[in-house]
């Protein structure tokens, strides 16, 4: 059977099952679609191709020795800040390479356990800073749908892998929306969790009251199947929520009625300077969850436009503190100097790339004396204002529809000189990592161009069975995830 | 105190240490001070009964009590792995600079 790295996960699971393929034919599937695109594409960093087929190989034998489970045998591309026990970790930096992690991520660990394949590590922004996948010290990474485009970012090597067909699905991570632009800009589905669903032991911190860990794939099913994979409470860290999980793909069903559903649509999230091809595509997803059945809700959440303010205030201030560990000393990079503070500032120079060193001085000055309450109090008070317009929108509607970005994926290096500009577009998704609650990612729609275009839909925190089941009902009544890139 | 739109990023830097280039500080001045003047407009909200969040989760969480996970021994990471990542190691140990005379 040829082809098996076009299928989803549950396609592929259902093949396994029934014995019509083995995972280690994903797997060589998979391989070969690398060794076809990836020159031209540039997702992946490292590609450990003996281990992947070890790994397929086990589940295999496995399987045959009465092993159950829908990712067992599915191979998934990792973001290269994820830690995968024996597998390099950079966070496309300088400063980690050669870095091979000592142990797997809590998410990483639930994952192998249930049999999952881990093929290599994609690329992505320096350490989740960017919108574009261009501030990876190591390579460019591009469009499969146009390769003069950028991929999105941060987990632009995700997005990029799971829409050319070289894995099954991809894991990310959100700060601002980094799951959820690269998915909108790669044409692929992508799930930002309510913060405190995922463990984020043996994720490199950026934010961490903000980051979280989540899928990108070529479903909304996928997306459910992943996430029940991963979530629950770790005592490795004190922000997993103890809620019961469930089995989120379950109620993703035929039935695509929306009736009894109400969308809410922010007035402020149809911004100005968007491009009408996007507003036209997401309008039409609007239109057709009524079909659906939905009921559709005028909403307001007036605290939005200081969303970026507030936010680049509060992730630069949290990554001064947690890249302070990169310092020469324990890991990573070494640059000797006559004394440890002149080794640091040595290290760290030749480490870092230009916008993880804007970002970290940002955030040390915000929060420096004198300027603390000025900044980052500040911001962290406007924080809640943004939160408190989620909570109050929650008794109007059950979920929210809006784009995910004012524009299709643009040229590359049309915006890496103007770093505040490119700030800006993240306006549409960062409100939702300072509120907590989750994100949903679905392709609409195609520009004429040709590029894809992204509904994003809000659920309030731990509400994912809803925005799973509208962005289910949404996708398999209009059949834009079905749609590949020419490869 | 400096005019609050316009940081030294020279001294910020090495609070941060961080070595900037030649032509680096300068650089980075420009396109931080446009950042700086953007976040200017959260000085148009009245904030003065308004509660900072520091993580969204706080509504899930029990008032006062912090999450501690229990105090059981667990293997800790594989010894030659960690020390492998060092950019200097000797017998077994990670060499550091000398901090003191």
């Amino acid at each position: 059977m040829a082809g098996l790295n076009t299928k989803t996960i549950s396609e592929l699971s259902g093949l396994l099952e029934q014995g019509r393929c083995t995972s280690v034919e994903i797997v060589n599937d998979v391989l070969a679609a690398m060794d076809e695109r990836d020159g031209r594409i540039g997702a992946y960093l490292t590609v450990d191709r003996a281990a992947a087929l070890v790994q397929a190989e086990a589940a295999d034998k496995a399987r045959a020795a009465g092993k159950k489970g829908v990712l067992l045998g599915i191979p998934l591309a990792i973001k290269d800040l994820l830690n995968v026990k024996g597998q390099p970790c950079t966070c496309s930096s300088k400063i980690l390479e050669g870095y091979i992690a000592p142990y797997d991520a809590t998410a990483i660990a639930k994952l192998r356990e249930a049999g999952a394949v881990f093929l290599g590590r994609v690329n992505m922004d320096e350490f989740a800073m960017g919108s574009s996948t261009e501030s990876s010290a190591f390579k460019k990474t591009r469009n499969p749908w146009n390769t003069d485009h950028v991929p999105g970012g941060s987990s632009g090597g995700s997005a990029a892998s799971v829409a050319a067909d070289e894995a099954i699905a991809a894991l990310g991570s959100d700060t601002g929306g980094s799951i959820r632009q690269p998915a909108a800009f790669c044409g692929c589905v992508g799930l930002k969790p309510t913060y405190g669903m995922i463990s984020r032991y043996g994720l490199t911190a950026f934010a961490s009251s903000l980051d979280q860990i989540g899928p990108i794939t070529k479903t909304v099913k996928d997306a459910a199947i992943l996430l029940t994979a991963m979530v629950g409470k770790d005592p490795m860290d004190s922000t997993t929520v103890d809620l019961p999980v469930p089995d989120y793909s379950k109620d993703l069903t035929d039935d695509h009625s929306l009736k009894g559903m109400r969308l809410g649509l922010p007035k402020e999230y149809f911004v100005e300077g968007m491009d009408p091809e996007v507003e036209t595509a997401v309008r039409n997803a609007i239109e057709h969850c009524k079909k659906l059945g939905a009921k559709i809700v005028d909403i307001s959440l007036p605290h939005s436009k200081y969303a970026i303010a507030v936010y680049y205030i509060i992730a630069t201030a949290e990554a001064s503190a947690n890249l302070a560990r990169f310092d020469g000393i324990r890991y990573g990079l070494r640059k000797d100097g006559a004394d440890p503070i002149e080794l640091y500032g040595k290290t760290r120079a030749a480490g870092f790339g230009p916008e993880v060193k804007r970002r970290i001085i940002l955030g040390t000055y915000v929060l420096s004396s004198g300027y603390y309450d000025a900044y980052y109090l500040r911001a962290q008070k406007v924080r809640t204002l943004i939160h408190n317009d989620f909570r109050a929108a929650s008794a109007h509607c059950d979920a929210i529809l809006a784009p995910v970005t004012p524009t299709p994926a643009y040229r590359i290096g049309e915006k890496t000189s103007d770093p505040l500009k490119m700030y800006l577009d993240d306006i549409l998704t960062t409100p939702v990592n300072l509120a907590g609650i989750c994100g949903l990612s679905v392709p609409c729609g195609f520009s004429k161009a040709g590029m894809p275009i992204g509904l994003q839909i809000l659920g309030d925190s731990f509400m994912e069975p809803i925005i799973l089941k509208v962005g289910h009902a949404y996708e398999q009544t209009t059949g834009w995830h079905e749609r590949r890139p020419a490869n | 105190m400096a005019d609050a739109t316009h940081m030294d990023v020279s001294y910020i830097a090495h609070l941060a240490r961080i070595h900037l280039a030649a032509g680096e500080a300068e650089l980075f001045q420009g396109q931080l001070d446009q950042v700086l003047n953007y976040v200017e407009q959260l000085g148009e909200l009245d904030l003065s009964n308004v509660e900072p969040t520091t993580r969204s989760t706080a509504a899930f969480e029990h008032p006062g009590v912090n999450v501690l996970r229990d105090d059981t021994p667990r293997p800790s990471l594989d010894h030659d792995a960690v020390i492998a990542n060092a950019p200097a190691a000797r017998d077994g140990q990670i060499l550091v600079p000398k901090i003191m005379e």
